[in-house]
């Protein structure tokens, strides 16, 4: 088994583990973000350059660095190897140039746009890219499609990342989706328009990073942050049934698949399950689900500050044990208490 | 008025209590501290012929802008209500049909939005969070009302008039004047600009 030292961590992993996947293995914030590459799909990766590393020493056997920051999800470890991630400068700079592109013909409207709060390229923009853009020529436009009546693409937002062709491609039978042209002009398509009736092409709204394809059914209804997400499950005859479901109110807005922290599907969904079973009497409710904090989504969803009252009234003598510690330190640290 | 969270309390009047009831203590409490101020000096003055003196950044009702050929510039991105602390904006966005263009400058806008002025603890942070140069906090004073239902600001009070424009120059410092006369940015083109194109 060979072992992979990123950032000065030491890993033992798998014979042709990705320098990504070994980084995921360690977790933390030395796994390099991604666009396009996503675990579930196979031959995905390698066309957004965000995952680019530097490996300072290629193997035990032949030490020399490579010569130029390498796509780490598709680079496989060899023993002995030295990858550094945000301990290198130079990789950072890098990034910041990848989202530079990324962003040249990205139309910048997110105050309009569906995906807002839970778009990964918001999230790469805002933590490795830079305030300003030097780009000052018209940015390619398109007309946006609808993708079967359920589906929405807006392919000026596109990143061509071939996420849904993937996913159309693997997981739907019978390929109807693809990208056609070449270059700047290059966009998703259905071949002659054809409406996509497979029973899973609505991952696809679920795989693409940003907000090219979104789901009609949400469209404008509210922004994500306004919405409360409930993992839910029910007997689908067609997949496992396992969701999250996005409260609006009293109203499901929508239902989607679950994500894992890499923000990748774990369960594939029906279309039926996604877009035609919005009632809360259809489902089985598990509970709420877990948003890391620092997330917009979690915005507005706390809702009381028991923990700190509690810690107050124990100062005062309130509680019925009555154990009345001094007011020292960590003594009003709502996290010393227990909920 | 949709519920963004269940954290706001719903106001519902108490039951009056035995000596309330009674009418008379209550009154003349009342009488007998109307009858003491007459004895001290006022403070209040004559409004609005007489008006005492606000500052130039006056932070009082908000007005929603429209641009300069009077489309809406609001588009119901959610930004100013996940910005106010005190929970007081709420809206729902609609998609602009063709021929709206006019009416609205994106593609999508603001089909209600509603500001509950007794929420609002006029903080500004709604018209620091906007992203379009929507929403903008002005000298003029939200008037009282006699129900709490006519608190509830709707577009037809927030949205400028066409004919009656309210100026915000006075609350833009020079660099935000600057970047909006930058056409560099897409949200400072108009159609016209588009079509130049």
């Amino acid at each position: 088994m060979p072992k992979v030292t990123i950032d000065g961590i030491e890993i033992e992993v798998p014979n042709g583990t990705t320098i990504l996947e070994a980084a995921r293995m360690i977790g933390g914030d030395i796994v390099p973000p991604t666009m396009c590459y996503y675990s579930k799909l196979k031959t995905s990766g390698g066309y957004c350059r965000t995952c680019l590393v530097k490996v300072s020493k290629g193997s035990e056997k032949d030490p020399r660095p490579m010569p130029k920051p390498v796509a780490s999800c598709r680079t496989s470890v060899m023993d002995g190897m030295e990858v550094q991630n945000i301990t290198s400068p130079e990789i950072l700079e890098a990034r910041a140039g990848v989202v530079e592109m990324l962003l040249l013909n990205h139309p910048l409207d997110c105050p309009v746009c569906d995906q807002a709060g839970e778009c990964h390229l918001q999230d790469l923009a805002y933590e490795h890219g830079k305030a300003e853009t030097r780009y000052e020529f018209p940015r390619r436009e398109f007309e946006k499609r609808d993708i079967g009546d359920k589906i929405q693409l807006h392919m000026t937002r596109c990143i061509l990342c071939y996420r849904c062709v993937k996913t159309a491609d693997q997981v739907t039978d019978g390929r109807v989706h693809g990208v056609c042209n070449r270059g700047e002009v290059a966009e998703i398509s259905t071949y002659i328009e054809n409406a996509i009736d497979n029973d899973f092409s609505g991952n696809v709204i679920d795989v693409c990073p940003v907000g090219a394809l979104t789901d009609k059914t949400f469209r404008f209804n509210s922004r994500v942050w306004f919405t409360k997400p409930v993992d839910a499950h029910r007997d689908c005859p067609t997949c496992s049934g396992k969701v999250r479901l996005w409260y609006k109110g009293e109203e499901v807005a929508r239902v989607t698949a679950r994500k894992d922290k890499w923000g990748e599907v774990e369960e594939w969904i029906c279309n039926s399950c996604r877009f035609e079973h919005k009632k809360t009497s259809d489902w089985v409710i598990e509970g709420p689900s877990k948003i890391d904090r620092h997330s917009v989504i979690s915005a507005n969803h706390y809702q009381s500050l028991k923990a700190l009252k509690s810690t107050i009234d124990r100062q005062r003598g309130a509680l019925p044990h009555g154990e009345k510690t001094a007011l020292g330190a960590g003594a009003l640290n709502p996290n010393n208490e227990e909920k | 008025m949709l519920n963004l969270t269940n954290r706001s309390k719903v106001v519902v009047p108490t039951e009056l209590t035995l000596m309330e009831r009674l009418y008379l203590p209550a009154i003349l409490k009342g009488m007998f501290i109307t009858l003491s101020h007459l004895f001290k000096r006022k403070a209040t003055v004559k409004y609005p012929e007489q008006q005492r003196p606000i500052a130039s950044v006056y932070r009082g009702q908000h007005v929603l802008k429209r641009d300069d050929a009077g489309a809406e510039r609001c588009t119901a991105c959610g930004l100013c209500a996940v910005a106010c602390p005190a929970e007081a904006i709420t809206m729902e966005a609609a998609e602009r049909k063709k021929g709206e263009e006019n009416l609205y400058r994106e593609e999508k806008y603001a089909a209600t939005y509603e500001i509950n002025m007794l929420r609002c603890i006029f903080c500004g942070l709604c018209e620091e969070a906007c992203p379009k140069e929507a929403i903008f906090l002005t000298d003029r004073i939200v008037p009282s009302s006699f129900t709490r239902g006519e608190e509830v600001f709707g577009k037809d009070k927030l949205v400028e008039s066409l004919q009656e424009r309210v100026d915000v120059t006075k609350r833009q410092t020079q660099e935000v004047l600057a970047f909006k006369q930058n056409k560099k940015h897409k949200h400072n083109q108009t159609i016209q600009d588009k079509l130049i194109r």
